[in-house]
């Protein structure tokens, strides 16, 4: 008994905070974090849309569940290998903060 | 106002209250934990949207593997930014003016469409999240085996370049 605008209102602020959180973080970790959030919201609105989906038509709809679980497994794959960004920089250069890594500013 | 619009603002509120933590705390320990909960709240919504099967993926995927992955990272990383000194950087009013836009221009835009305020009713079970459907669909090749399968290798590239970044391979060589 939810509205869909809820659900897309929602995800549109979930969105925002973690864009913000991309935007303003100096450490690299916490700005994976904003990414996190954004891709949290994505999934909530291709859920969001597929029940609205399957409750207008009527009908079985597979695609935006298996668009759902890529997101999952980029998601996953996407902080693997962040993560594993920040700490070989990490062991590098000893700072993690996003704007000290600038060594291939021309 | 039913009991399930009541849950999905409490639960809405507390995702949105701990999302704003994450972005604003000053320790960086503090802002893994309260992702944690926003994870947590996310899941729940995707229970309210009838699809449990992904409130369960999310749990074991973001708060199983991706959080403790991020605190990992955090705790070595840790002796870097003591958490003082300004956790954001100077063009934060920037960024917080331009989300704010960003908010506004989707909430103008997504209230123009009519369909909107339709209520999302409960799908019969016939035609809602149906796992063995769902199965099929991943190993049928006329479906999305491709993409199945390009999600697997992406996996497995991104373990191989997890691997190679963090070990020192010139290192253990000499």
């Amino acid at each position: 008994m939810i509205p869909l605008s809820w659900y897309l209102i929602f995800s549109a602020a979930l969105f925002c905070i973690g864009l913000y959180g991309v935007l303003s973080r100096k450490n690299s970790v916490a700005i994976l974090m904003g990414v996190e959030l954004m891709l949290n919201s994505c999934t909530i609105n291709l859920l969001a849309f597929w029940h609205y989906y399957v409750q207008v038509r009527q009908a079985l709809q597979m695609s935006p569940l298996v668009f759902a679980a890529i997101i999952f497994t980029v998601a996953a794959a996407e902080t693997a290998v962040g993560l594993a960004l920040i700490i070989s920089a990490y062991r590098k250069r000893q700072s993690i903060v996003a704007g000290d890594l600038d060594e291939l500013k021309g | 106002m039913t009991t399930l619009q009541i849950i999905f603002l409490i639960i809405a509120a507390i995702t949105l209250v701990s999302a704003c933590l994450v972005v604003m705390t000053r320790k960086i320990m503090h802002a893994a934990l309260w992702l944690v909960l926003s994870l947590m709240g996310v899941a729940m919504v995707y229970a309210t949207l009838q699809s449990g099967f992904y409130a369960v993926v999310q749990i074991l995927v973001y708060i199983g593997a991706i959080s403790t992955l991020i605190i990992f990272a955090v705790m070595m990383t840790r002796n870097v930014m003591e958490d003082v000194g300004p956790q954001s950087n100077r063009g934060w009013g920037l960024a917080m003016v331009g989300s704010l836009i960003l908010f506004a221009g989707f909430s103008t835009v997504l209230l123009t469409w009519d369909k909107v305020q339709t209520n999302l009713l409960e799908i019969p079970a016939i035609n809602g999240e149906n796992i063995q459907m769902l199965g099929l669909a991943l190993v049928d090749p006329m479906g999305f085996l491709i993409p199945f399968e390009v999600a697997s290798v992406l996996l497995l590239a991104a373990l191989v370049a997890a691997i190679f970044l963090t070990s020192d391979i010139k290192r253990s060589r000499s």
